[in-house]
């Protein structure tokens, strides 16, 4: 039963994505342009570990794990590079 | 695959964690996509993402521990990492957007200084 149930809860995910995208696309800004971003890299680590479940492997979730850790790496790096004009002072 | 051998209140309990937390997410990425400023748009993904991804977690952490015969910590630990970076991240991009002077909705009392 939980077969068939991920399917569905995958393509709510993918929307999310897609608007997240159109976030990416159109932001007026570049902050908005990290925080949808960083949306992006959260909807990501949910639909790793949703294939994880799905195929029942049990080895996904290190690659959510880095993708969590490059995702908060990368957010601080581009902020502080906003707020400073420098990423390492 | 072996998810037939897992007692049916299990799987309820797990589609429900899955279920809830897409929905909780997807309201998470309309409010990105469709609210006014950016001070509003920063609302919305950094709590109802969280929530989502903790509970699609959550329902991770119950099946891999039913079948793999014992706790399976990993997924708890992504579920710690995200819980203890969402709010540093969204600080830092508060901090920017007030840095960068960014135009708040005119209905907001207290806009960014100097503005």
């Amino acid at each position: 039963m939980i077969a068939t149930v991920i399917p569905f809860v995958v393509g709510l995910f993918c929307i999310g994505v897609l608007l997240n995208l159109y976030r990416l696309a159109i932001g007026p800004d570049i902050v908005d342009r990290i925080l949808a971003l960083d949306t992006l890299m959260i909807n990501c680590i949910a639909l790793i570990v949703l294939a994880d479940i799905q195929m029942s492997l049990g080895i996904l979730f290190e690659a959510a794990l880095l993708i969590a850790l490059m995702g908060f790496i990368g957010t601080v790096a581009m902020t502080k590079y906003l707020l400073r004009g420098d990423v390492i002072e | 695959m072996n998810s037939s051998e897992m007692p049916l209140l299990l799987e309820l309990v797990i589609i429900l964690f899955m279920v809830g937390g897409a929905i909780v997410a997807l309201i998470g990425s309309i409010g990105l996509a469709r609210l006014n400023d950016f001070y509003m748009r920063l609302h919305g993904p950094t709590k109802a993402s969280t929530l989502g991804v903790g509970c699609i977690l959550v329902a991770s952490l119950l099946y891999f521990s039913y079948q793999k015969g014992g706790v399976s910590v990993q997924e708890a630990l992504i579920t710690l990492f995200l819980f203890v970076t969402a709010p540093v991240s969204a600080h830092m991009m508060a901090k920017a957007a007030l840095h960068r002077k960014l135009k708040c909705c005119d209905q907001t009392r207290a806009g960014p200084p100097d503005q």
